[in-house]
């Protein structure tokens, strides 16, 4: 904190201690990491589950869990990683470095923040707690398809339904926040194609959240008075539709699926200049190709529904326009390569992760163009193909692009550079293990084997064994990180402000470690 | 291809769709191989010789409008190359018109009843791997999980088109080695169809999460010759006339108990077991427990109701159609006299089709 505070500011810089201190925060930094630090929590529960199903699946026959209690594995799994690890891990990351980057002195809207943090803790204690009632949790899928989810399940539902407003009204006003942080509280100078990438990402992010998490909010309500209320939104004995519900949920579930990876494209367009020591390839075209993918994300939902039985013309039109997300994509691709191209470059432990990221985000981006392909989509479909496919996005995409930013930024945040050879473990053992858990898997997808099943038929075994130990490796791998980043929160090697060498932006101008307000006063941007 | 059929690629299959699906997959599969080995070439070389620990210096460029034209262009003329098969096949395989045959399929909480319309012959068809095999009591055989009592027949070089619609969630219908996969919604009814080209069974599962046993739902087709499924299906609609005789005649007799609660305990293991469990205990809140279950003790025309008709609203499915009189009959005396239920009651076979004459009437 620097001499220039006022007498009237520093009363309002005394702080609660303990507990209160957490509760009553509105410190952009203090709340994102709460973000950081329950995400991570909720990643290793949600790992935890995972760790049942491939214990299930080790082998074939049942084993260790029943059938009922392996579906509730299988849905509660993909929420809590979905809404519990990757979603608030990104908004921490906004909370921590969103002000940072843009010369803020905080986010615009302090206790709204406190307010979205606070209220998930609540929402996921009830979609936990609800793992215990009689007849157990969520059975139906994290897609919750209707009638499973409404006629057909226990009241487990009206928890679900509950939580999953929470989560909602949660990450709108977190959405919300970011748009107006960003909108109105830029450092002067710092026009809109200035911006750094994380920064448009989030910001496009944003405005995706506010768009979907509504429509996501419909889709519970009408399942809930589907259920309770004598209504028949997805009951066609009283005139309703089941696969309207599809159509409402993928609505909402096709940009919520880039929701979980533009900030990640935000933080590799970060990383990969950095340690290439050259500037981003193609600043405008990253900026337009994102803000094509989020468009793009509205009109191709119904690819997750080829085999609902669609019009031709339906079908043809899905099928083309979700083709089209892969040119964008490439774009952003061929601008990282280029960024590496005659660069200096250095293989730090977020680059390494990042490089990771790009190999195998794209090799998921190519199973998706296999996916958009709809005459081979109904044989891929609801496979373990599919399954591999979003994982590879999703954990070696989004997952590994938080553990890039985690590797990049924690000194900034802690002052303290992290054990650079724990780390590397971390990066080796998850880097391996990752594709003996999901390279597997399309095997035994392309095969046959469907998905959300406990039990399977014999020549999928070796493939599952596999898959298995990967699986088991890759979880265990986590608790490096854990360590790793523990360690580094409770000391070690100084560092400079500017930790990195070829590190651009405002975030390095400030202190190491950050304090607790930065940019008070409005740096200048050139 | 080599990897045709193997355990680790898609299937070939063996019909005409089938085929293509399986060329586009190839297709596409190696155009994806070829892109991601240019690009990661180019990015290996770079991590290669521009390290900085090699001296590398950072060049200046960071824009080049001609090659993003470029880098955009290239990738969508490749996107309308894969999309012309793409559609071809689409189009194909979504052309329902001039079947030989028409197969209703209704999937329901967790088995396939297949209906040959215009023949009067139907059944259903359940997985038939023992609960043994499943709790590694027995070894497994070698189609386990994939066998199932009572195969879907069809004939091959027939276009055969399926009908498909659910009686409670969404199931689907899958066969890969048809190409064939189609959601059976309740309520609506979609359409999809094949024309084998080769005899022989072939066995897929259930792809859509339709609950508890959704792991336990396989489909097993026996392609057999048009002369032979025409043999076959004469044979079931003889079949389906002697058992209706049988039926008749079992109304005037009088079952003895041991023999009803034998037969009510192998239909309660293969229709009631999945739900309310071996045990009948039921899975509490899910599923409802048999055991000094008010229904089950008490009146007896209500459990006969139940049974029939079903419980609207709720995962209890009717089994009028389902089972035949005498297993309904059998199941009953079985749950009024088993785990503790200790009623004593006998329900014989015409005390049920009582029930069905005199709710008919109404």
């Amino acid at each position: 904190m620097s001499t220039q505070v006022h007498s009237a500011e520093h009363a309002h810089d005394e702080h609660p201690t303990g507990i209160k201190r957490w509760l009553f925060t509105t410190n952009h930094k203090e709340i994102g990491s709460l973000y950081l630090i329950f995400s991570l929590v909720m990643f290793l529960i949600g790992g935890a589950m995972a760790m049942i199903i491939r214990a299930e699946l080790f082998q074939p026959g049942l084993q260790l869990v029943d059938p009922h209690f392996f579906n509730q594995m299988t849905t509660v799994h993909g929420l809590i990683m979905v809404f519990g690890a990757v979603m608030p891990a990104f908004t921490g990351l906004a909370n921590w470095m969103i002000p940072m980057m843009i010369g803020a002195p905080d986010m615009a809207l302090p206790r709204m923040n406190n307010w979205s943090f606070w209220i998930l803790p609540f929402a996921f204690a009830i979609l936990l707690a609800s793992l215990f009632m009689e007849g157990g949790g969520p059975a139906f899928g994290w897609t919750f398809y209707a009638p499973l989810s409404t006629t057909y399940s226990n009241d487990n539902t009206a928890l679900f339904v509950f939580a999953v407003h929470i989560m909602g009204i949660s990450s709108i006003m977190g959405a919300i926040n970011v748009i107006v942080t960003i909108v109105n509280l830029r450092a002067p100078g710092m026009t809109w194609m200035k911006l750094p990438l994380f920064v448009w990402t989030w910001l496009i992010t944003a405005f995706l959240l506010i768009a979907v998490m509504p429509v996501l909010a419909g889709a519970v309500t009408m399942v809930l008075t589907d259920k309770y209320f004598g209504t028949s939104f997805f009951d066609a004995a009283g005139g309703g539709d089941p696969v309207m519900f599809q159509h409402i949920f993928w609505f909402f579930g096709h940009p919520e699926v880039y929701i979980m990876i533009l900030p990640a494209f935000g933080i590799i367009s970060t990383i990969v200049p950095t340690f290439s020591r050259k500037k981003l390839f193609g600043y405008s075209s990253m900026v337009y190709a994102t803000s094509s993918i989020a468009f793009l994300s509205f009109i191709v939902w119904a690819h997750h529904m080829f085999t609902t039985g669609m019009p031709l013309a339906g079908e043809l039109f899905f099928m083309y326009a979700t083709m089209l997300i892969s040119v964008p994509t490439g774009v952003k691709v061929f601008n990282w390569v280029a960024t590496m191209w005659r660069g200096s470059i250095s293989f730090e432990i977020p680059m390494m992760f990042s490089i990771a990221f790009i190999v195998l985000f794209t090799l998921g981006g190519f199973s998706g163009l296999m996916l958009a392909i709809t005459p081979a989509d109904f044989q891929y479909h609801d496979t373990y193909f599919v399954v591999a496919h979003f994982h590879y996005v999703l954990v070696t995409g989004a997952v590994f692009s938080i553990m890039a930013a985690v590797y990049y930024w924690l000194p900034k945040w802690t002052g303290h550079m992290y054990c650079i050879t724990t780390a590397k473990w971390h990066f080796w053992m998850s880097m391996i293990s990752v594709n003996i858990l999901f390279f597997p898997m399309h095997f035994v997808g392309l095969a046959g084997m469907p998905r959300r099943i406990p039990d399977y038929a014999l020549q999928f075994a070796d493939f599952n064994a596999i898959i298995s130990i990967g699986g088991f490796a890759f979880g265990l791998s986590q608790l490096i990180f854990v360590w790793c980043v523990y360690k580094c929160a409770k000391g070690g090697e100084s560092v400079p402000d500017k930790v990195w060498d070829g590190a651009e932006g405002l975030e390095w101008e400030v202190p190491s470690p950050a304090p607790l307000h930065t940019f008070s006063t409005p740096p200048e941007v050139k | 291809m080599a990897f045709a059929n193997s355990d680790y690629n898609m299937r070939k299959g063996v019909t005409d769709i089938s085929h293509s699906v399986y060329e586009l997959h190839m297709t596409i599969f190696l155009i994806c191989c070829v892109i991601g080995l240019v690009v990661f070439s180019i990015m290996f070389w770079a991590l290669i010789r521009h390290r900085k620990s090699k001296g590398a210096v950072a060049a200046q460029f960071h824009e080049s409008t001609k090659v993003e034209i470029i880098w955009t262009a290239i990738p969508f003329i490749i996107l309308i190359l894969m999309a012309i098969p793409a559609t071809k096949t689409l189009i194909a395989m979504e052309d329902t018109s001039k079947a030989d045959i028409t197969i209703k399929v209704t999937g329901s909480q967790w088995k396939w009843h297949y209906e040959y319309l215009g023949h009067d012959v139907d059944f259903f068809s359940v997985m038939s791997t023992p609960m043994s095999q499943i709790n590694n009591e027995e070894s497994k055989s070698e189609t386990y999980l994939l066998d199932v009592d009572n195969r879907l027949v069809i004939p091959t070089h027939k276009k055969v088109r399926f009908l498909m619609t659910s009686d409670d969630v969404i199931h689907s219908w899958w066969v890969p080695d048809f190409a064939v996969k189609k959601d059976a919604n309740p309520g609506f009814i979609n359409e999809a169809w094949t024309n084998v080209n080769e005899e022989g069974i072939y066995r897929g599962q259930c792809a859509e999460l339709c609950g508890k046993d959704h792991g336990f739902m396989p489909v097993v087709v026996e392609a057999i010759s048009p002369e032979a499924f025409d043999t076959w299906l004469e044979e079931q609609k003889r079949a389906k006339e002697v058992a209706a005789q049988e039926a008749e005649a079992l109304l005037s007799q009088t079952l003895s108990k041991a023999e009803l609660m034998s037969e009510g305990e192998s239909v309660y293991m293969a229709y009631c077991a999945a739900c309310h469990q071996p045990t009948g205990m039921g899975l509490p809140g899910v599923f409802p427990g048999l055991v000094n279950n008010e229904v089950v003790k008490g009146d007896l025309s209500k459990h006969i109701d139940i049974l029939l008709n079903g419980r609207p609203g709720t995962a209890m499915q009717a089994f009028a159609k389902q089972l035949s009189v005498k297993q309904i009959a059998a199941v009953i005396t079985y749950k009024r006299n088993s785990w503790g239920n200790d009623t004593g009651e006998v329900v014989q076979p015409n005390q049920v089709q009582a029930f069905i004459d005199n709710n008919k009437e109404e």
